[in-house]
């Protein structure tokens, strides 16, 4: 082992020497990458995420995709550590409250209790935590002087998106399923759901949907935001019972669903991103529902480095902007102008007031 | 009954009396994997760690984006690029080191200190689990089921925890011992199967490691494991009644499930070295027919195996639970059963290496984070390290052949030869 170590050593510094020898490099590429234009701010967001990493292509990548923009555009410092486990995120957070950082945003419910353990041993350190709010011992809903948390209410987008799935279905069948049974997936299966509904209730219809069941609560997840092939299963399963519009509420694993609707002639809402602009399925992706996570945490940073952070919620709705229905790209021509005024009334109607989704999901 | 034990190697007839069976010389007449993996010397699984670490400094150096950028221009000027691989691979290690140990450069002495007390709390469920796998690797029990038994025991502990209102310490007790008899009944299982049908263990218990981890999404889906007016799948808190006391007040998450580890680590060795059970155990684990023949009852040794190694890893759950993350959530096992298989086979199954093995795991693990925090390298990099080091501990001769060590022998004579050559041990030392 000496032996091999005083190789490496002699082998280094014999490369240094011939280096030392040799000519200087014309030019150096030295300079730094980024934010050259941008006046840099002493000030540092930093983030956490949950078990699927930043490179999950669902809400961990959304939240630092916002955060990334922050980075570049405000000339803040950006920090992110990724977590592989439930118990990760203790440490994880501790270890950026020691680099100081000014900001700390956890992804996901998981990161509730060590946020706010953090939050509440840390006064000078703000927190803010995507889709869930802090709560007491008793369960009640707590706000922090330094907690915020940024939550979206999808099921109003969801419900354009189930009214326009009846509207344009053939079959009289469609469906949704989600990946795990967590508030922030069902939430959008609640307001599919009601959409349908109300179009039945609009036009004396009877549109089926199935995998979801808003009474009950009950439905179909597949058990995880990573196996592709159990969506897809699932998605087939729907397509033998004559479903021919799937809304699949599970991240990547809509991925699978999006492969069995294109094998079967069905088509599929996305969640989460604009997915014909993020998957490669855009020709039989109806619409989807965006959660603007990013530009949510974009705008927390902006306020808290600009010194302005608060602690109130920030809850994503149509009004706001923080969640929408996306353009419906090749289906532009496809969907009657009919159904597209009526989906644009009913969310001047969500906007206005007039008319209110309810789901037991709702932040 | 007879065809139920795989057999453990081919017994040459004319190897030595099993009277000393998996010594310190590492000497036995199995030519399995497990048994290659045991009987490797200390110097080895030092060594396989040590290679593990080179190699993880190679990775770091290569997600480097300072390395990745020096390296297109290493010909004009190859300091930039070697400066680069330092910088990257020394602070990496810097940081695990001080994210493990100590931190010197800490404002108070709390935080300097915590370090190592993070070291330790991350070991305990290592340490626990990995003592109850080492026992079964000694029995010739393939135990895989480490996982399941950690998410049953965190189950029956997080159950008994948050439901009940009980006096401090009785409370503690009552949820511990659930936790301990929650693992011992799923590893149970595998052990009453082996015994009794003869169902290869590493089958069933992969197998019963899916259904806890279905089993525990399943149960935090229903009111009675979710927070009142939340349908999130995350238990109750734990109540300060049912957890175990911290052992160094509130800056440090080190708690009393540390202290449970060593006197199991002490427990274990008793029962391994000391009683006639234990004696019992290794004799099935090295011969299970002259065990039989020696009037042993071999399905009796496998289920009270499993048992102890399913109690011993829900204990580990309840560490985990009652202690470090006070809460039950689908991931509160993190991947502790399958990195106590590598932390009891770097220990080489005895008490004392498993919890060396473990403390060197929980550092690995609490270091990572501070190493990813502070020189963003990708925790992943702690990952592929334990992994090499499991991949090296199962290759010795791989090990051996890197540093030239003699190859000791499955045989007497083999061993012999190279014991006769102690110049070549010399030059490698």
């Amino acid at each position: 082992m000496k032996r091999a170590t005083q190789v490496t050593a002699l082998a280094a510094a014999t490369m240094l020497a011939l280096a030392a020898c040799g000519e200087a490099p014309g030019e150096d590429p030295t300079t730094g990458t980024g934010g050259e234009d941008v006046e840099s701010v002493d000030y540092t967001a930093c983030m956490v995420s949950d078990q699927g990493g930043f490179d999950d292509q669902s809400f961990n990548q959304a939240g630092f995709e916002g955060l990334e923009l922050a980075e570049a555009e405000l000339g803040i410092s950006a920090f992110e550590v990724e977590s592989t486990a439930d118990t990760d995120y203790g440490p994880n957070i501790d270890n950026l409250v020691q680099q100081n950082c000014d900001l700390i945003i956890g992804v996901g419910f998981l990161l509730e209790d060590p946020i706010q353990a953090a939050a509440e041993a840390n006064p000078d350190v703000d927190f803010a935590l995507i889709d869930s709010a802090f709560s007491d011992e008793e369960f009640n809903l707590v706000e922090l002087a330094n907690g915020k948390p940024l939550l979206f209410n999808t099921a109003e987008a969801a419900f354009l998106a189930g009214y326009l799935a009846a509207g344009v279905s053939e079959s009289g069948t469609v469906a949704t399923f989600g990946g795990l049974q967590i508030p922030s997936v069902a939430i959008f299966m609640d307001g599919f759901v009601d959409g349908v509904a109300k179009y039945n209730e609009d036009n004396d219809a009877e549109i089926e949907v199935l995998g979801w069941d808003k009474e009950a609560q009950t439905g179909s997840f597949t058990g995880d935001f990573e196996n592709q092939s159990n969506g897809q299963n699932l998605a087939q399963g729907f397509i033998d019972q004559g479903a021919d519009i799937i809304m699949p509420v599970a991240g990547p694993v809509g991925l699978g669903a999006a492969a069995a609707a294109q094998s079967g002639d069905a088509r599929i809402i996305w969640v989460d991103s604009d997915g014909y602009l993020t998957t490669d399925f855009g020709d039989i992706i109806l619409t989807s529902v965006m959660k603007q996570m990013g530009p949510a945490v974009f705008d927390t940073v902006e306020e808290a480095s600009a010194g302005n952070f608060s602690a109130e919620p920030y809850v994503g709705t149509l009004e706001n902007e923080g969640i929408g229905l996306a353009p419906f790209h090749d289906f532009e021509d496809e969907i009657p102008q009919e159904l597209k005024d009526q989906i644009a009334d009913y969310q001047a109607q969500i906007i206005s007031g007039d008319l209110v989704v309810e789901s037991p999901n709702s932040p | 009954m007879t065809q139920a034990t795989p057999d453990v190697g081919g017994v040459p007839p004319a190897a030595a009396p099993p009277s000393r069976p998996m010594d310190d010389d590492g000497r036995g007449e199995g030519s399995s994997i497990l048994r290659e993996m045991l009987e490797s010397s200390w110097l080895v699984s030092f060594l396989a760690v040590v290679i593990a670490l080179v190699l993880g400094g190679v990775l770091i150096a290569a997600a480097d984006p300072d390395v990745q950028r020096t390296a297109t221009y290493v010909f004009a000027r190859p300091s930039d690029f070697f400066g680069a691989i330092w910088s990257s691979v020394a602070s990496a290690y810097a940081a695990l080191f001080q994210g493990s140990v100590v931190n010197l450069g800490a404002p108070t002495f709390e935080r300097a200190i915590r370090p190592l007390t993070e070291t330790m709390t991350v070991a305990t469920p290592l340490i626990l689990a990995g003592l109850g796998l080492g026992i079964g690797f000694r029995a010739g029990l393939f135990n895989i089921g480490a996982q399941g038994q950690i998410i049953l025991g965190g189950i029956f502990a997080g159950f008994i925890g948050f439901t009940f209102s009980l006096p401090p310490g009785l409370h503690l007790l009552l949820a511990v011992f659930g936790a301990a008899l929650g693992g011992a009944l799923w590893a149970g299982i595998a052990g009453v199967l082996k015994a009794r049908t003869g169902a290869h263990e590493v089958i069933v218990t992969i197998m019963l490691n899916n259904i806890a981890v279905f089993l525990v999404a399943y149960l935090l889906t229903t009111s009675a494991f979710q927070r009142a007016g939340s349908s999130n799948p995350i238990s109750p808190p734990i109540p300060s009644s049912a957890q175990f006391p911290l052992l160094l007040g509130d800056g440090f998450r080190l708690h009393l499930g540390f202290v449970l580890a060593l006197v199991a680590a002490v427990g274990v060795w008793w029962l391994m070295e000391r009683s006639t059970i234990g004696f019992r155990f290794r004799a099935v684990g090295e011969n299970p027919h002259a065990a039989r023949t020696a009037g042993m009852s071999v399905p009796w040794a496998y289920v009270w195996v499993m048992v102890i190694a399913g109690a011993l890893a829900g204990l580990a759950g309840s560490a985990q639970v009652l202690g470090t993350e006070k809460v039950l959530t689908a991931g509160v096992a993190a991947s502790f059963g399958f990195d106590a298989i590598t932390v009891a086979l770097l220990g080489r199954s005895r008490p004392l290496g498993t919890v060396l093995a473990g403390l060197l795991f929980g550092a690995l693990r609490a270091g990572g984070f501070a190493m990813q925090a502070r020189t963003g390298t990708p925790i992943d990099i702690v990952l592929v390290v334990q992994s090499l080091i499991v991949l090296f501990i199962a290759a010795p001769p791989l090990v051996r052949s890197v540093f030239r060590l003699p190859t000791p022998g499955d045989t007497t004579r083999k061993r012999r030869r190279s014991t006769s050559r102690p110049a070549a041990q010399e030059v490698s030392a």
